[in-house]
């Protein structure tokens, strides 16, 4: 039986559905009466092969000038590649347009939610688009900006059931040939809850993605690089966040509305596709965690190796998975490359270049620690016990630095019997009956 | 935020022994019995205490719950139904619990109803996950959420009784039918 949430969400799809026939044939209709002239303004058809040519009409003309710069080797191979991109708000439209400028192959869009005013001091929407879903907004958009991108878009919120195992079918098959996976998934949401689902979709297909953050009090955000097996999933530690550098006691929390800013956002979703780019076409460094600090203009970076006893077997699988395909791969020579120390023959002033990080911070860091350099921290810290792979007192916290909240355990650690669940012989129809009866 | 009440209020609930969730289909009917004895266990204490407050029951696979609720307040009893829909990532993510009718009068809540535990209770639930259950979630999420939304949304005029809808302050007129 459908729900009258379902039903609601229904007339919403269908109303929209409506609003993109009525587009599609006032756009037939103004085709028609122009088919003589030479092009509809603000419409171009569809190009087949990427062109280096340098014309004003080459949309893709700026991007191959990339190859020849020599930043890029093969800039057309974007075109091969699927992106999912999950929650298509402040973040992720901003994304899925900078991707679809690139010449992307593929979008997925997924996002549950309708565009509305009060979105409009982030990117992207426009308020004539109120009360649409946002997926089907921004395909509207994205098309006009470039039809040579295919895209698929699913109004619904992949946390629950049905849909779950939907996105999941689709991350599988839904690559740019129907049947192959996507390449990359890009995590835009604004939820743990959402973020877990994804990671629990990466861990069991060994799917890699990249998840994105920016801070309730929108000054704050980060990237993250997750390869399943290779570098920690989402469950592997407390989730990560840029210290804010504010007093907590002084942070306001009435009301539990986020703030957000189109700058932060902004930014967040540039490195996200920096990131994208660099990973999928190879080149420059791929980051695997980048923060950003808006109030101190600082980004802080790192990588986080898997936590062996991660809660998630699916992550434990593939860390198991990654250390045999890294004990089989052949040794690669390892090429030193001697830098030749310049000395300069005349140094009045006796400057030196010295180096950022101590010998005393290099051995701090090194050893099963989750290495959080200065500026991230943890969103909370977890009992002893679920932190195996190290030591409460090991898991550092960088002097300055606060914990944004830090729940207490309620739960005796070696939970005595007593306090457990008592077996039961009756069966769930006698329960379920029971409980009706209470 | 764990003071005396609530360590007493969690020690009347059993833990849960089974981590499985919607999508382990054997351990979810072994864990789906579990939150069913909890769940019992923590209304009969309620019931033996004088502070029954909710009751729940869940579809055949028992992924969609459905219930009342009920915050007593000034002597007078406000009733409301509840929903919520299990995630695929349950136990290890917390399921929200909506009050569809209360959508829209206050800040602490998003679409549908579903109201804000972001701060007082989902970090709770990622420490203490996967012993808690759907009992726990009732008496440390939408409990404590109750004690504090209801009185305010009293007072602010948003919430009227509904067997006395003029206002709460007005004293029950005598020999009313």
């Amino acid at each position: 039986m459908a729900t009258m949430e379902e039903l609601k969400l229904r007339v919403r799809e269908l109303e929209n559905e409506l609003i993109k026939c009525k587009q599609r044939s006032s756009l037939e209709e103004q085709h028609g009466h122009h088919q003589h002239h030479q092009q509809q303004p603000g419409h171009r058809p569809k190009i087949h092969k990427m062109s280096a040519e340098v014309v004003d009409s080459n949309p893709y003309s700026r991007l191959m000038a990339l190859k020849r710069m020599g930043i890029v080797e093969d800039y057309e191979k974007i075109r091969s590649y699927a992106v999912a991109v999950v929650g298509v708000g402040g973040v992720g439209s901003v994304t899925a347009e900078m991707l679809t400028r690139c010449g992307i192959g593929k979008l997925l869009l997924f996002d549950y939610d309708h565009v509305e005013l009060a979105n409009m001091n982030r990117l992207f929407f426009q308020p004539h688009q109120a009360g649409m879903s946002k997926v089907e907004a921004a395909e509207h958009t994205l098309r006009n900006i470039n039809p040579d991108v295919t895209f698929e878009t699913h109004n619904y919120n992949i946390t629950t059931l049905d849909n779950f195992n939907h996105f999941m079918e689709r991350v599988s098959h839904g690559g740019l040939e129907e049947g192959t996976p996507v390449d990359l998934i890009l995590s835009c949401v604004d939820n743990f809850e959402a973020r877990i689902a994804i990671n629990t979709v990466c861990n069991e297909l060994g799917q890699v993605w990249m998840e994105s953050g920016v801070s309730e009090n929108a000054v704050s955000g980060h990237i993250q690089l997750i390869i399943p097996g290779e570098t920690a999933c989402f469950a592997c530690a407390p989730p990560l966040v840029v210290a804010a550098n504010i007093d907590e006691k002084t942070l306001k929390r009435d009301g539990v509305c986020a703030a957000s800013l189109p700058t932060t956002m902004g930014v967040v979703a540039g490195i996200l596709v920096q990131n994208v780019l660099k990973y999928l076409l190879k080149f420059g460094t791929v980051s695997h965690y980048l923060g950003y600090n808006a109030m101190l203009d600082f980004f802080p970076t790192m990588s986080m190796r898997p936590n062996p006893h991660c809660d998630h077997a699916h992550c434990r699988r593939q860390q198991e998975e990654y250390q045999r395909r890294e004990a089989e791969r052949p040794k690669e020579e390892k090429v030193v490359e001697v830098e030749e120390e310049v000395v300069h023959e005349e140094n009045n002033w006796g400057i030196e270049v010295v180096s950022e990080v101590t010998e005393e911070e290099l051995n701090a860091s090194s050893g099963l620690v989750p290495d959080l350099p200065e500026g991230i921290t943890v969103a909370y810290t977890l009992p002893p016990q679920k932190v195996r792979w190290c030591s409460t007192s090991s898991l550092h916290n960088p002097a300055g630095l606060t914990l944004w909240f830090n729940p207490p355990v309620l739960v005796p650690q070696d939970s005595d019997e007593g306090a457990m669940v008592q077996e039961t012989e009756e069966s769930l129809e006698e329960l379920m009956a029971r409980m009706k009866q209470i | 935020m764990a003071d005396e009440a609530t360590r007493r209020a969690v020690s009347a609930i059993p833990l849960l022994r089974t981590d499985g969730g919607p999508r382990d289909r054997e351990l979810w009917v072994q864990r789906l019995r579990e939150e069913y004895v909890a769940l019992i266990r923590y209304v009969e204490a309620n019931k033996a205490a004088d502070t029954d407050w909710f009751r729940l029951e869940s579809d055949p696979g028992g992924t969609r719950w459905t219930g009342t609720c009920w915050y007593v307040h000034e002597l007078l009893r406000y009733e409301f139904s509840v929903q919520l829909e299990l995630p695929a990532t349950y136990p290890a993510t917390a399921p929200d619990v909506a009050v569809p009718e209360l959508e829209g009068k206050t800040a602490k809540m998003y679409r549908g109803g579903r109201v804000c535990l972001t701060d007082h209770f989902k970090p709770l639930w990622a420490r203490n996950a996967p012993r808690f259950g759907l009992a726990h979630l009732m008496a440390l999420g939408l409990g404590p959420w109750l004690a504090v939304e209801v009185p305010d949304l009293v007072a602010r005029g948003l919430l009227t009784h509904r067997e006395n809808p003029q206002t709460h302050r007005d004293p029950p007129s005598a020999g009313a039918p």
